[in-house]
């Protein structure tokens, strides 16, 4: 295995653990570097982060924020929007450990090739962020909040482990639960089921992102056709001009996890700084 | 918990409802609350904590107790117990208990100091024991051989432990940690009374009108006594008045009417003072009749020092240029120089002028002494000229935050409360005036003020000084396990008092040693000096409890010194020593405790000890068994050249050959074998474990390595019987064994069957009364024999040497005030006091076990003023370093609670052994006591 | 399926509609099965809540769950251990599904860690959102924070299992309390069984009290006999048509409560006067 095939899944790897590991250590040993969890947190002690969705569903429950949240979810709202696209799920949200691994599985033991019965549109996740908002105004409670699988298990990292006698010992609740239901679905039921489909998080990262400059783009000059590229490709949609023009992957739903990249052995897709112009000719081709 | 919070409050509302609605419990219930108790048997005992002495009643089933409760019948506590005593059903059920002797121990199974714990046989414990005393004895002689003894042993065990160390080993090195606890008071008595404990009772505080505690906190170190206070101030508001004096706010201050916070040390300002406003102010007050039937006024030196080690101690050389000294740098140096000379400060100037000090002179200090002469009431009255309201408010105002003006006015209303006609007041006290490096003159004072008013031996009126331990008064002060002192107030340095306990003993003349100076910092200091070789720890905790403790756990580990300690559970003193022996705890055995209000109660074995632990009695005994005459009572020479007799030629004159041993001839005699016989048909032997005499069926492998099967004969009454002989016909008569087994304890001195609840008192003390009438006296006779010849002389020293004898009559003293050997100044700029809670007994050993107990107070504070705190920039919770010129603690601090300092000074209980505040503090005591002075030394605080 | 069926041509419109119908009946019933679920997840009205905490309505809504205050209880440099120098438990326990309090909120125990009121209230200053709301444990007067305004719930005595109400001195709770006399104070009584022992028992000030449990924790009985509850259970309501004669604090109590409509309902009142006497009396 070369490393320019995998170069920017151990990249993802890293950050996500990284991640996740700073979290803890804010936790377990009181780092500064990180604290909080993926809903809210302090950089460094100063700069606050906030989760643009549960702000959302705060302001739908009718509650008023104070200015540290609101300041931390325009951060990362600027952040995804301008540069990382939707890069939160595929660098940052601890659950797509879980659904690339279904994902892989899926792939080894040949399950693509059982012809599924469940249809699920991906654009479910928008409507469940519309759901997600009436509900949290209905029931005065952040809807998706109370059962979002990924600052449950965030959480359950982070404030479920305690540093004892040197080591991290983690006692996991619903986290543990709910992470394997996920893995389940989109083992056995809905290919990329709750990151391409179901996930109201990954839609509102798609909304924020659609803008963004970091995007991948194609080179058909190059291209092979041996669609290792479509195979991998966790929202295959994005990926409708491969092998019949060079262009931008400008679809919102992509999310720069760059598996395309990875397993493209013949140079015809790479990350790019996008010309806002440009990509948009080629998104409407 | 197993519960959640939504079941725990449904049950909780649930049996609230039914109380509330008067819904009694149904009849099931209750028979199945009587079944539950089938198989229970319950017996009277008495709590294991404090000096108040509460009667409990023991539950037993299958060998274990499975419950207490507070004895109905008891007249202290009438069935109530503080929460000490309501756990004391789990004292003895740690966990972590000791099971089996412990021995320091190399690889190849030999003692070795620096050897790991490991379990060895009784047997074993007892061959490194003799091996090492015999060692001691060889190379320092009997002063080589030492014992840290307790308030808290049973009388009978305090009493066998007298009688091996100093009948036996001929070695007066045994003294009991209420050397830290009343020492001050006995002094106080001695001097004063001429015999030892209280007048009083605790009936006084039904009786009086007021109550004044000095340096007491009383709310949580006697809380049922204190619930008796509060029900007598409930009675009658408008005419009981509480007063509570202190160094800082306790929770005793709650029902005092004021409260007054006094610089540390000054409360003999204030005694002064109240006796100035009587003298000079109000002569109309003092019942001039009764001074001058009862009274002498009386001064002793005042340049005595401090109790620190004095120049030339071998551990205080070389002295070095850079101002250390042997073991002691040159910080802890600047204190201990004071013991030789200090400077005369401008506090105490003005105090120490009618003795003919003033200030900025050099005060040259001998060693304490216990030496006073007569004066007369002029000379008194000259001492107390100083006193006035501005200079005693100058110098005793405690709270900087307090007007000046607020506390002249407090102090005035306190001396009023006194003088004032018809009213009654008892003062009580207990460590803040005890723990003192004028512990003993403090006590004199409260004596003075109430001897004035000829309120003192009276119901309703008396000072009265509070014991801190379950048998400080029962055991340490009525056995007299003290180096200095013999049973029922005798003393070994007087000739006739060692005759009179060879006698009883049956040992020859001049086998008793007349010099009894090792008390218990003398023990420590002996240790690091090389002269005690072997020392046993019984009932204590002295590595814990010792002041300076940094100095005596080094020199435990260092010295060439054989350690052993005999203990319920593991604690510090445990962990420095070289053989740790196990236990029986309290109701493990038969025992007897006195309490502060002389009664003394008994109780019988409840269950058999856990594991191999054994008594304290029994390990004494043992011990017996391995010396014989040959072995001990030849020739001596003592450290100061004295010279213990050979008696060993005598003793066969009486009857006893070289190989007799101390067994034979200490415990097991004949008279003990014929008059105290096994009776296992009749009370109260009847239906009750016995392991001494007995054996017990867990077949413990005893210290012949055979399975141990009692000494046949019922020890505990013989030594009880023998202990008591010292006592009766002169003022210490106490009941027989079998009575106190039948009665809820009894007031001594027990005369014709009864008890006495006011001494010297005509009216209720036979022996006032005999006395009274041979000298013709009307109300009262102060008939303690101590000290009541003296010559005379003025405050500076005696004119007349010839000696006046005063009997019957009682002691007024003049004693100045003077300043502590260690104040705060620039760098250790706070007042370092130290104390007890009322969660935790002494040193944890055992409460901490308590799981309730332990949570509750899980550890120590330091208990600081909010304004101190900003000034430190501490937070509350915050760790910080506790640091004297001696070491330093981390401790947290706490700014909020039960203890409210003034600013300047912080309190730090020292129950916790992970917070050693001994290693803090000064090992500064009374001179002419003894006893350490825990309650003051200068520490900086800063943010650990 | 009937092959009619399918065999039947869908029109886009056609087809929109139904897609439409479809998705909104599946939204309907999944907002629905949402909505309950959220309900339901909502905590334990037992729940204790952090300092300065808003109403439990308020603060569900604005909690966004990041748990910056239980890490700032935890290493507060208070909290740690005296010799390890390692944080101990925090206060403060983000809650786990299992734990009947709104998944990811913040909450604590007492009886396990009580709330040891730190004097820089650390938990909620971290709060990003205002869910603890540092107003409410801010002196208006000097601007200082002050940790005896907070309210996290109100201890409450079982007189039954207290031993203190048996005669025993315990006042553990009493000893333990931050504003003793305070939150916590002692009622003295005559123990008319003894004859001479007074009771000092134990009663809780709803004015000051703060519920940070440290009484609970150290409460010596096997179950605590005091315990903390979250106010809005413990506390009754005395109505608002009445003030204390000889309290003058007592208007403030229901000033705000006293509504425009002073119209009182009950069974008698809800007929109409004049059908009332219209209807006649049998006689």
């Amino acid at each position: 295995m070369r490393w320019s095939n995998v170069k920017y899944l151990v990249l993802r790897r890293v950050v996500q653990l990284g991640l996740l590991f700073l979290y803890g250590a804010g936790n377990w040993w009181g780092w500064k570097i990180l604290r909080g969890d993926l809903s809210a947190s302090r950089l460094f002690d100063t700069v606050p982060l906030a989760d643009p969705f549960a702000v959302l569903q705060i302001f739908a429950t009718g509650a008023v924020v104070g200015v540290n949240v609101l300041v931390g979810a325009a951060l990362i709202v600027l952040f995804y929007g301008l540069i990382g696209g939707r890069a939160f799920c595929s660098w940052v949200c601890p659950v797509n450990l879980v659904t690339d691994l279904a994902a892989w599985l899926r792939r080894k033991l040949l399950i693509d090739r059982i012809e599924r019965k469940i249809w699920i549109s991906r654009n479910l996740r928008y409507y469940l962020i519309v759901l997600a908002l009436i509900v949290s105004a209905v029931s005065g409670l952040a809807a998706f909040e109370v059962i979002s699988p990924i600052t449950i298990f965030n959480r359950n990292v982070v404030f479920g482990a305690a540093a004892l006698k040197g080591g991290v010992v983690f006692s996991f609740g619903a986290g543990l639960g709910l992470l394997a239901a996920i893995f389940f679905f989109d083992l056995f039921a809905v290919k990329n089921g709750w990151c391409g489909h179901i996930c109201p998080l990954g839609g509102v990262h798609s909304l924020i992102g659609k803008y963004s400059l970091i995007r991948v783009k194609h080179n058909s000059d190059n291209c092979t056709l041996c669609m290792k590229c479509k195979t991998v490709c966790p929202e295959v949609e994005v990926l409708g001009m491969i092998g019949k023009r060079s262009a931008f992957v400008t679809r919102k739903e992509c999310t720069n996890c760059g598996r395309c990249v990875d397993v493209c052995d013949d140079d015809a897709l790479g990350f790019s700084l996008r010309n806002i112009l440009e990509s948009n000719k080629g998104g409407k081709a | 918990m197993g519960m959640n919070r939504r079941d725990f409050l449904k049950s909780t509302a649930a049996a609230a409802a039914a109380s509330a609605v008067g819904i009694s419990v149904p009849d099931e219930v209750k028979a199945a609350a009587a079944k539950g108790e089938e198989g229970w048997r319950w017996d009277k005992a008495v709590c294991r904590f404090c000096g108040t002495g509460c009667g409990i009643m023991v539950a037993t089933k299958n060998g274990k107790i499975v419950a207490v409760k507070g004895d109905p019948a008891a007249p202290v506590n009438r069935g109530l117990n503080c929460i000490k005593g309501y756990f004391t059903a789990k004292i003895m059920y740690g966990a972590d208990r000791l099971k089996k002797p412990l021995l320091r121990m190399n690889d190849k199974g030999e003692f070795d100091k620096h050897g790991k714990f490991r379990p060895v046989s009784w047997k074993r414990a007892f061959d490194e024991m003799e091996k090492h005393i015999r060692k001691a004895l060889k190379e320092s002689g009997p002063e080589g051989v030492a014992v840290f003894g307790s308030g808290q042993y049973t009388i009978m065990e305090g009493y066998a432990a007298q009688k091996m160390m100093k009948a036996g080993f001929r070695s007066n090195a045994i003294d009991p940690n209420a050397r830290h606890c009343m020492a001050s008071a006995v002094v106080g008595f001695y001097q004063t009374f001429g015999i030892d404990e209280p007048s009083g009772c605790y009936d006084d505080i039904e009786l009086t009108d007021t109550i004044i505690s000095w340096g007491s906190n009383m709310a949580e170190m006697h809380p049922i006594l204190w619930s008796r206070v509060s029900d007598r101030k409930l009675s009658d508001p408008e005419r009981v008045k509480v007063v509570n004096l202190t160094t800082y706010r306790t929770r005793s201050s709650d029902i005092a009417d004021f409260e007054i916070i006094f610089r540390p040390q000054t409360d003999l300002a204030i005694w002064n003072y109240i006796a100035r406003e009587i003298v000079y102010n109000h002569p109309e007050a003092i019942d001039w009749d009764f001074v001058k039937e009862h009274i002498v006024f009386a001064v002793g030196p005042v340049n005595i020092g401090y109790g620190m080690r004095r120049k030339g101690e071998k551990s205080l050389t070389p002295v070095r240029p850079d101002g250390s000294a042997g073991k002691y740098s040159a910080k802890e140096m600047q204190i201990i120089q004071k013991e030789m000379a200090k400077k005369v400060s401008d506090l105490e100037g003005p105090a120490l002028e009618p003795y003919g000090y003033k200030e900025g002179d050099e005060m040259k200090n001998t060693a304490g002494t216990l030496k006073h002469w007569m004066i007369s009431f002029e000379e008194y009255k000259k001492s107390l000229e100083p006193y006035t309201l501005d200079y005693v408010a100058k110098i005793a105002k405690g709270d900087p935050d307090e007007s000046l003006e607020s506390f002249k006015k407090k102090l005035q209303d306190l001396a009023n409360l006194y003088i004032e006609k018809d009213r009654k007041v008892v003062s009580f006290w207990t460590m803040g005036m005890n723990q003192h490096t004028r512990g003993s003159w403090d006590n004199t004072l409260s004596y003075n003020v109430h001897f004035l008013l000829n309120k003192q031996a009276k119901p309703g009126n008396g000072a009265y000084s509070l014991t801190g331990q379950p048998s400080a008064c029962g055991t340490a002060r009525e056995v007299g396990t003290f180096a200095h002192r013999l049973p029922a107030d005798m003393m070994v340095k007087n000739p006739k008092h060692r005759k009179i306990a060879e006698k009883i003993w049956h040992i020859p003349e001049g086998t008793l040693n007349p010099v009894g100076n090792q008390h218990i910092m003398k023990i420590h200091r002996d240790i690091e000096d090389g002269v005690v070789k072997f020392a046993w720890v019984n009932v204590c905790n002295p590595y814990q409890d010792s002041a300076n403790a940094r100095h005596w756990i080094k020199a435990a580990r260092e010295m060439d010194v054989f350690i052993v300690t005999s203990d319920g559970y593991p604690g510090i003193s445990a962990m420095v020593s070289d053989l740790v022996l196990p236990s029986a705890m309290i109701y493990e055995k038969w025992g007897a405790y006195g309490n502060a209000e002389r009664r003394t109660q008994h109780w019988r074995q409840q269950v058999l000890p856990v594991g191999e632990a054994m008594s304290d009695t029994w390990q004494w005994v043992e011990l017996s068994k391995r010396f014989t005459i040959d072995d001990l009572w030849g020739p001596y020479t003592l450290r100061n050249g004295k010279k213990l007799p050979d008696v060993r030629k005598q003793a066969q004159k009486m009857g006893y050959k070289p190989d007799t041993t101390m067994y034979e001839i200490l415990f097991a005699n004949e008279r003990a074998k014929k008059n105290y016989p096994i009776d296992l048909n009749s009370f109260p032997q009847k239906g009750f474990d016995n392991s001494e005499c007995l054996g017990d069926s867990r077949n413990v492998v005893g210290s012949d390595g055979k399975v141990f099967k009692g000494y046949g004969f019922m020890i505990h009454q013989y030594l009880w019987e023998e202990y008591a002989s010292f006592g009766r016909g002169h003022g210490h008569d106490l009941a027989d064994f079998v009575t106190y087994h039948k009665v809820r304890g009894l007031k001594w001195p027990v005369v014709n069957g009864k008890e006495t609840f006011w001494r010297f008192n005509v009216k209720y003390d036979p022996y006032a009364a005999k006395h009274a009438k041979e000298a013709g006296l009307k109300d009262f006779a102060f008939y303690g024999p101590l000290a009541k010849k003296l010559p005379s002389g003025d405050l500076r020293g005696v004119k007349e040497k010839t000696k006046k004898s005063l009997a019957n009559k009682a002691k007024i003293f003049a004693r100045p005030y003077m300043d502590p050997p260690e104040m705060p100044d620039k760098e250790y700029d706070t007042w370092l006091c130290t104390g007890r809670v009322l969660e935790h007994w002494h040193s944890g050993t055992m409460t901490m076990r308590v799981p309730e107990l332990f949570r509750a107070v899980p550890e120590a504070l330091c208990y600081m003023n909010p304004k101190d705190a900003k000034a430190r920039g501490l937070k509350n919770g915050d760790l910080v370093w506790v640091e004297s010129r001696r070491g330093k603690v981390k401790v947290r601090i706490e700014t909020r609670g039960r203890n409210r300092p003034p600013r300047g000074l912080v309190f730090v209980p020292w129950f916790d052994e992970r917070v050693l505040i001994n290693k803090v503090t000064l090992d500064a005591t009374c001179p002419m006591s003894k006893q350490t002075d825990y309650k003051k030394c200068a520490v900086k605080i800063y943010k650990a | 399926m009937a092959d009619k069926e399918t065999k039947r041509p869908i029109t886009p419109r056609r087809r929109f509609l139904t897609d439409l119908a479809y998705t909104a009946g599946l939204g309907i019933m999944g907002g629905l099965i949402w909505a309950g679920y959220t309900e339901k997840a909502k905590s334990s009205p037992l729940t204790l809540r952090p300092p300065a905490a808003l109403d439990e309505p308020d603060f569900l809504k604005t909690c966004i769950k990041c748990g910056l205050c239980a890490e700032a209880c935890l290493h507060r440099p208070s909290n740690l251990d005296r010799d390890t120098l390692k944080p101990r438990p925090g206060t403060l326990k983000m809650a786990r599904a299992q734990d009947d309090v709104t998944i990811g909120t913040p909450f604590f125990k007492p009886r396990d860690v009580p709330c040891y009121m730190c004097d820089d209230i650390p938990c909620v200053t971290a709060c990003p959102t205002g869910a603890l709301d540092v107003s409410k444990v801010t002196n208006p007067k000097t601007g200082e924070l002050d940790y005896t305004m907070m309210r996290m719930g109100l201890a409450v005595v079982d007189s039954n299992s207290c031993i203190a109400f048996w005669g025993l001195q315990c006042d553990a709770c009493y000893r333990a309390c931050p504003l003793m006399d305070k939150a916590i104070r002692l009622e003295y009584d005559k123990n008319e069984r003894t004859g001479k022992h007074a009771f000092l028992k134990p009663v809780v000030s709803m004015y000051d009290c703060t519920g940070c449990g440290m009484c609970e924790k150290a409460c010596v009985t096997e179950k605590p006999a005091i315990f903390v509850l979250p106010r809005e259970i413990a506390l009754g309501k005395p109505g608002a048509h009445y003030v204390k004669g000889w309290d003058k604090k007592d208007q403030q109590r229901v000033q705000e409560r006293v509504g425009k409509d002073v119209t009182t309902h009950d069974e008698r009142s809800s007929q109409n006067p004049m059908d009332y006497l219209n209807k006649g009396l049998e006689y």
